[in-house]
């Protein structure tokens, strides 16, 4: 007898189970903009590359009707598959199946395929686009949510775990991208909040659309959940890839290495900066001046854009890049900026990669609305994470470094591997105006003539202190440097720090100051 | 996608003035607002229930003002001092936002 029969049978159910909620759902799902889960997943794997796993699993819920409605995949799909040939885990929920609805079943196929990403040490990718909780599985789909968000966590830090909202994500399901590493978002597609404009207008009688309450654009530049943005879908599924080039697969790796490449073009790093201490650069330009090709991939660019991070590499290696950006508000750190960082100073951390902190900082931002948002604990989380890290960590002072700001952006007395300074820098407890008035204001105030008497010793102070000779003298910089001989000192010192190793005395974990 | 305004402005940090570009979430902050002891603002937001104090009434501190009902609990808005009612914003069955004035004493 022929298999042939049992093997069109199980073609015919792969074909009826992968139609996901039918022509109808799928045109609607079309009509608003959004590709379906399954061409979602083909876009962001390689080719031919996507398994799938429990096709044929069934929801098992039998209240209100639902014995009779068959929910093909229960309305996500899960496998395996590649990008640029490393390994990846994911999970897509399906809008067309009952609205993505997370019941217990479809809750066990993304907990399996986390399961499988974490004990294989690959990446873990969700793609959410659900209507939330389904209401009629009750409580099973909070337990549901529950053990994705204990699995996020136990994850986080071993495996990278991205998240790319394609549609809504509301409620309890926002949890879980909060807790992964890095969220996606597609402007007027994704929609994230706990409670969507109707809950708001019920309760308060306000009116808010959708996408200013939580679309992507809100996420991206106002509450800083989300890390990238993106226009189209396809524009999201590039970044994704890019990233992946970017990360190791796991905690124990490092991310692949490139073929080492120099800069593009030949742009002079010391003729970016202004030479007016108080005008403006865009410090991306220094590093893609700085990194391999000048490719400089950032993240989080809309949110808190007074820092600057992202990923580039040198010599062929992935690198973090920490920076202060003076284009805009000064490049101070405040509350969004300080979590921004340190955030990122943690991944790094996680996953083997070393650190570059280029400093121009003028302090803290200062305002009743920076303490009381409390710039104190925010602040803080800059210095443990620069702290705690134990990867190379090698910080270059371009221009300003005063106060509070100069400890906290990687300095020596947090344990810096490297610090370089241009003779540009100005490495003091506050700027120069500020501490002239204090440390001479009697002179100042009984000179003849005190604004000349403050200029005077507002120059002489400058001659004196604001510079970085003050701080090599006592070691606190390894080495003023020319703006051009930059990459070639920041290569070496990698070069250097590649074995390095540096412990922390053993502990359950630490106390962040969240 | 870029911020609107890429306008250099004069930003001031401690003793020094920068040409910066502002963000859209620092043009748009709050202004911090002195809070007046007098007067007894909404801390969550939700519906008036009942309103037990009259205009002109005098109170002892922790009698009760009004009702509140708000996340499915009716929170009892209390006198913070002794005092006497000056004015009464709101209306039973209203709702009401958060910070939304709802009572002067004096």
């Amino acid at each position: 007898m022929s298999l042939k029969k049992y093997i069109l049978d199980l073609r015919k159910r792969r074909e009826k189970v992968q139609q996901g909620g039918g022509e109808k759902a799928i045109e609607k799902q079309t009509a608003m903009g959004k590709m379906t889960a399954r061409e979602r997943i083909l876009a962001l794997v390689d080719q031919d590359s996507f398994t799938e796993y429990d096709l044929f699993v069934e929801h098992e819920a039998r209240d209100f009707g639902m014995d009779k409605k068959q929910l093909h995949g229960d309305g996500v799909i899960i496998g395996t598959g590649t990008i640029y040939g490393a390994p990846v885990c994911v999970f897509a929920q399906d809008f067309t199946v009952a609205g993505g609805s997370l019941g217990l079943m479809h809750a066990r196929k993304i907990t399996k395929i986390m399961d499988h990403a974490l004990k294989m040490r690959v990446p873990l990718i969700g793609i959410n686009d659900s209507g939330g909780a389904r209401i009629q599985e009750g409580v099973n789909s909070l337990a549901g949510y529950g053990e994705i968000f204990y699995r996020n966590t136990i994850a986080s830090g071993v495996i990278p775990q991205i998240s790319v909202i394609l549609g809504p994500c509301a409620g309890g399901a926002v949890y879980s991208p909060a807790l992964t590493d890095f969220v996606f978002t597609v402007d007027k597609i994704s929609k994230m909040f706990i409670t969507g404009p109707s809950v708001i207008k019920t309760v308060l009688g306000e009116e808010i659309s959708m996408e200013d309450l939580g679309g992507a654009r809100v996420h991206a530049e106002i509450t800083g959940n989300a890390h990238f943005f993106a226009n189209s879908e396809m524009e999201c599924f590039d970044q994704i890839k890019k990233l992946i080039t970017f990360i190791p697969w796991n905690n124990k790796q490092k991310a692949r290495a490139f073929p080492p490449k120099p800069p593009k073009g030949k742009v002079k790093v010391e003729d970016i900066i202004p030479s007016d201490p108080k005008n403006p650069y865009d410090v991306r330009d220094v590093i893609k001046a700085i990194v391999d090709d000048s490719d400089f991939f950032e993240i989080q660019e809309l949110f808190a854009a007074n820092i600057v991070i992202g990923f580039g590499r040198m010599n062929g290696d992935t690198i973090g890049f920490v920076a202060n950006q003076p284009l805009v508000l000064a490049g101070v750190l405040d509350t969004d900026s300080s979590d921004k960082a340190a955030r990122f100073i943690r991944y790094c951390d996680a996953f083997n990669i070393p650190i570059i902190t280029l400093e121009d900082m003028p302090g803290y931002l200062p305002g009743i609305d920076q303490e009381h948002a409390g710039v104190i604990r925010h602040g803080a989380k800059v210095l443990y994470a620069y702290s705690e890290a134990t990867v190379p960590k090698i910080t270059v002072i371009l221009r300003k470094a005063y106060g509070g700001g100069y400890i906290a952006m990687n300095s020596r007395h947090l344990h810096a591997d490297f610090m370089f300074a241009w003779p540009t820098a100005e490495i003091a407890v506050m700027g120069p105006e500020g501490a002239a008035n204090i440390i001479f204001k009697k002179e100042i105030e009984e000179a003849e003539n005190p604004e000349e008497m403050r200029r005077l010793k507002v120059q002489e102070y400058k001659e004196k202190f604001a510079n970085p000779y003050v701080a090599a003298a006592k070691g606190y910089i390894d080495s003023v440097i020319e703006p051009d001989e930059t990459r070639k000192m920041l290569l070496h010192a990698l070069e250097v720090s590649v074995s390095k190793e540096d412990y922390r005395p053993e502990k359950k974990h630490g106390i962040p100051p969240f | 996608m870029k911020d609107d305004n890429h306008e250099l402005v004069d930003f001031q940090v401690l003793s020094l003035k920068y040409k910066t570009r502002l963000t859209r979430k620092y043009k748009e902050r709050k202004k911090y607002e002195v809070p007046n002891p007098n007067e007894i603002k909404s801390v969550i937001p939700g519906t008036v229930l009942e309103i037990k104090a009259k205009k002109g009434k005098k109170l002892k501190e922790g009698e009760v003002i009004l009702l509140l009902e708000a996340m499915k609990m009716i929170n009892e808005i209390h006198m913070p001092f002794d005092g006497k009612i000056k004015k009464i914003f709101v209306e039973k069955g209203q709702r009401i936002s958060k910070s939304f004035l709802m009572v002067e004493i004096e």
